[in-house]
């Protein structure tokens, strides 16, 4: 057995289904790397190691009295994760990387981590992120930003840029996170791990603070695709509690060790290699590509035309939402409160004070666009941009069963360079936003490394509802490849 | 100069639905429950939660559009309504602006000058907001927030401008109520708010079509309210008119302690509520099934029911409408109406429409609180029908009951005022009168045929008025005619 850390979801349960290892063992071998290796990767906000314990306590007592019963054995009894800070535990502080929300203790559990939970999980702590997920690289975090595994100078992506870094950092064998506009495959790719975003509406939004309402997906970080589809599998769902969740069947997802693809069409859109991409990004992805292709998929170049819209699209719809959606955060009912005369006047100092600058900067930009006068030039006709981004995805699936593309433009890059340029920022996600703006789901994986030894991922998107397809494509990858199997030197 | 008033109405009607508009939450009486005890994450508007819509408002908002000759939209649309205000959790309401649920509908009402229709322009489904209290001391200023109303399903119903005067206005609005409380929707409680007005008015000369600005007024929250509010607006833009000025543009409140309007917001400072459509909610989708098994299960409604009560019963339409406008007269009248076997419809309306309504008239009792039941006094009309008491026994024991409970039965016993129709004692009565008064008898006699009337008096006079007045014409006439 691999050392206690190091083990993948599936490798974790199959040693405490069979014994090898139990639950407060494994959680205590990641409090314990957590412990000495956390201060110098900061992934996570808030930890909750008495809770971890007690609750592996718990799922070993579980496991020993089913046993004995010989009743089956939820299938994630035991498994330590770490959870997102847009995400609500009952209990467990929640701040959104944000000030607003310092001390903001939910009395409710996101739907998908109750599933988890139910499933059997350890909670170990909540991860780092941008402020209410807007940003790409965890520098937006109110608090600290978290620091890239492979290389602690640089940034881990975002917006989960926590839940990205503690994965490549064996904090946790898996950690949620949610993808708006790329934040769960742009921090994939930045510390070389694997992530899905799901498609809309498949898992329940219920307990995932809102920032783009009609964009937000949660979604898992984990070391390989077979504990992504794991997961996954366990949080997706019809949510009574989520109107915009569908009531579609979740597939049992059968992964085996076959890798061959013939039969599989890959498209690979041509807008997705741009002038400013990192040349070493493209070789690598384009070398990934031919890597399908000898284990036997059909390789097509596909046409997505109004990707260059997604960027200011995205900036309108994305920020409309949120000023609506952060219009809650009044000083009344919780969080940070700054005291004054009126009503309104504290309405204005308390979200003065506890709203960083990028969150003010898109509640402006969706106040504006959604404005008398303004909203058909910019909301409106945004919405109707985003159908014909839509419909190229719809296209294009006609003639092929997925698309694999480059997931940023670079690797990951140094703390402060981006800092003082906001759109250079945005940049960072031309190549997710059409996912999200689409609702289709992603699977972002390592598929190489740059000269400075820098991951390089590449995500697969496909048809509504088809992420099995994504996982077995994947999977086949991960089968013949081992980048997912390197692990930074901490 | 001659005026016209132009006046459109938007009424907000809490739905008496069991939950709230979108979660889980009971609806309460939200001036009865202690503060902040039935409120959930989803309607305080915590971090991460989401809306459900309410089926049962979805219903009866379709009960309302239906009953108001709306069509049911297809497909209707929520939409975010963004302002900032304490009693707004969220910071938005979720309300329906471009594709309500109901639109197009008309209500037909009566007024002296005789049938008005009224068009509905939409009708559309809400939450409704918290309620804000003001604490001001001599040392301490502060606000207290109840969440218990917020989230209640409102549905705002919302009518052209067809309205031309106060009294349409008053119409409008109570033979709305009676719709709302007839369709089981609403209770139809104004101290409690349960519905609440809003008007865009404008006065422009008679005989024109200009639209002049109008003014909105808020916080109409009784029917009082209302008509002084529409007096006072009315008269100040006639007064701005006349004295050669224009009426501006604004948003007025109605101060009902001090009786006057006052500016909450001018043109310029009008709020931009920045509407979208809400990404928490698919559109809602209404197929014709449903539409079909709401239309078809919706009960009788006022009006329908005051023509069948004016065919069956050979009521006066005044007197129809009048029992059928509210569902609890209705019910008090349909309920005394079956307990009172052989007893006409006519007279059961009388007796509630005279006595009933002279008591609560003069009391300010309410309908509901009477201690009369229609089983007392349908046991009571039918004594009357029957001859045991007299019509003038039978108002007095109705007086007792409605003062101080009972039965009738109790009461004839307790006052000896059964009515004697036993021929025998009448025969012997009317006998001693003829005999004790023979100067009557002889201008009688003498072709004066109206002191048989005289006559008549003196029985009933001798019996207490307890004698059977029929019993005792034909037995006076019997022995005046020896
Ligand atoms: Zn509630």
């Amino acid at each position: 057995m691999n050392r206690l850390t190091d083990l993948t979801v599936t490798e974790a349960m199959h040693a405490l289904n069979a014994g090898e290892c139990s639950s407060l063992e494994l959680t205590r071998a990641i409090l314990e790397r957590i412990d000495a290796l956390e201060p110098s990767v900061l992934a996570f906000l808030t930890r909750t190691p008495e809770l971890a314990l007690q609750q592996a306590q718990t799922a070993d007592e579980k496991r020993k009295e089913l046993k004995r019963n010989g009743s089956a054995i939820p299938r994630l009894l035991g498994l330590p994760i770490a959870v997102k800070d847009v995400l609500t535990v009952e209990g467990i502080r929640c701040t959104c990387g944000s000030k607003i929300l310092e001390n903001f203790v939910p009395v409710h559990t996101a739907t998908c981590v109750h599933k988890l939970q139910e499933a059997g999980v350890v909670i170990l702590g909540k991860t780092n992120t941008d402020e209410f997920a807007m940003g790409s690289s965890t520098e937006n975090s109110a608090y600290f930003t978290t620091r890239n595994p492979w290389d602690l100078e640089r940034v881990p992506g975002g917006s989960s840029g926590g839940s990205a870094a503690a994965v490549a950092a064996r904090f946790t064998p898996a950690a949620l996170g949610t993808d708006t506009g790329g934040s769960v495959r742009q921090p994939a790719s930045f510390c070389g791990v694997t992530g899905i975003k799901p498609t809309y509406g498949r898992v329940s939004r219920y307990g995932l603070i809102a920032y783009g309402s009609s964009l937000d997906s949660a979604g898992v970080l984990t070391r390989t695709v077979e504990d992504a589809a794991l997961i996954f599998e366990v949080m997706a769902g019809y949510d009574p509690r989520d109107a915009t969740t569908m009531d579609v069947p979740v597939p049992q997802i059968q992964l085996d060790s076959r890798t061959d693809l013939r039969g599989l069409r890959i498209g690979v859109p041509k807008e997705y290699f741009i002038k400013g991409i990192q040349p070493e990004v493209e070789q690598t992805v384009r070398a990934a590509i031919a890597r399908f292709a000898e284990m036997g998929a059909e390789i097509k170049e596909v046409c997505l035309p109004h990707t260059e819209y997604a960027l200011p699209v995205y900036y309108l719809i994305a920020p409309a939402e949120a000023s609506a959606n952060l219009a809650r955060y009044d000083g009344i009912r919780f969080g940070l409160r700054v005291p004054t005369e009126s009503n309104i006047e504290m309405f204005k100092k308390s979200r003065g004070a506890g709203f960083g600058s990028e969150v003010k900067r898109r509640i402006m930009l969706g106040t504006y666009a959604l404005s008398a006068g303004y909203y058909d030039a910019y909301y409106g006709q945004a919405q109707k941009v985003r159908t014909l981004i839509k419909q190229d995805f719809e296209k294009v699936f006609e003639s092929v069963d997925m698309i694999a593309a480059p997931i940023a433009p670079t690797t990951a890059f140094k703390r402060g360079v981006h800092t003082e340029d906001p759109l250079a920022m945005y940049l960072e996600d031309v190549f997710t936003l059409p996912a999200n703006l689409a609702g289709v789901p992603g699977l972002a994986f390592c598929c190489g490394f740059d000269s400075q030894n820098m991951p390089v991922g590449m995500q697969l998107m496909g048809p509504h509802f088809k992420e099995d397809a994504l996982f077995k494509a994947g999977h086949a990858y991960q089968q013949v490849t081992d980048w997912h199997r390197k692990s930074p030197t901490l | 100069m001659e005026y016209e008033i132009v006046i459109g109405l938007e009424v907000h009607a809490e739905l008496a639905t069991n939950t709230k508009m979108f979660c889980s939450c009971r609806v309460v009486d939200s001036t009865q429950a202690e503060p902040n005890t039935t409120v959930c994450p989803v309607c305080a508007g915590m971090p991460g939660v989401l809306p459900v819509v309410n089926r049962q408002a979805v219903e009866y908002a379709m009960r309302v559009g239906l009953a108001l000759g709306c069509t049911i939209n297809n497909t209707s649309l929520f939409d975010r309504k963004n302002y900032f205000y304490p009693d707004l959790p969220k910071g938005y309401q979720i309300s329906q602006y471009e594709h309500p649920i109901a639109s197009d509908g008309l209500l037909v009402v009566d007024t002296s000058k005789g049938e008005k229709a009224i068009r509905i322009r939409r009708a559309h489904l809400e939450e409704d907001t918290g309620k804000l209290t003001h604490v001001v001391t001599d040392t301490e200023n502060y606000s207290l927030v109840d969440l218990n109303r917020c989230g209640v399903p409102l549905l705002e119903i919302v009518t052209e401008p067809d309205i031309h005067s106060i009294e349409e206005a008053r119409a409008y609005a109570t033979t709305l109520r009676g719709i709302l409380r007839a369709l089981g929707v609403n209770s139809g409680d104004m101290e409690k708010g349960v519905i609440r007005f809003e008007a865009n008015v404008s006065v422009r000369e008679a005989g024109t079509d200009v639209l002049n600005n109008r003014v909105e007024i808020k916080n109409l929250n009784s029917f009082r309210a209302m008509e002084r509010g529409l007096a006072y607006e009315i008269d100040r833009q006639i007064k701005i008119m006349e004295s050669g000025g224009t009426v501006s543009q604004e948003t007025m409140g109605w101060d009902d302690t001090n009786n006057c309007t006052y500016t909450q917001r001018s043109k310029e400072d009008a709020h931009d509520y920045r509407y979208f459509p809400e990404p928490d909610l698919p559109p809602l989708v209404v197929d014709a099934d449903w539409v079909h098994r709401v239309q078809s299960t919706l009960p009788e409604l006022p009006r329908a029911r005051a023509q069948r009560y004016q065919n069956n019963f050979n009521l006066t339409a005044a007197d129809a409408t009048l029992l059928a406008a509210d569902i609890t007269v209705a019910q008090y009248f349909e309920n005394t109406l079956a307990a009172a076997k052989d007893v006409p419809g006519k007279t059961v309306a009388a007796w509630i429409l005279g006595e009933v309504y002279a008591y609560l008239n003069r009391t300010g009792e309410a309908f509901e609180s009477l201690r009369v039941t229609p089983a007392i006094l349908a046991d009571l009309l039918i004594r009357l029908t029957k001859g045991e008491v007299n019509a003038a026994t039978a108002k007095v024991i109705l007086a007792t009951l409605l003062e101080k409970g009972g039965s009738a039965g109790e009461i004839i016993k307790e006052k000896g005022l059964q009515q004697t129709s036993d021929p025998g004692q009448i025969a012997a009565l009317v006998a001693k009168a003829i005999q004790d008064n023979p100067g009557e008898l002889e201008s009688y006699r003498n072709g004066k045929e109206t002191v048989a009337n005289w006559f008549f008096g003196q029985v009933m006079r001798m019996a207490g008025g307890k004698a059977n007045p029929q019993v005792v014409r034909e037995e006076l006439a019997r022995q005046l005619k020896k």
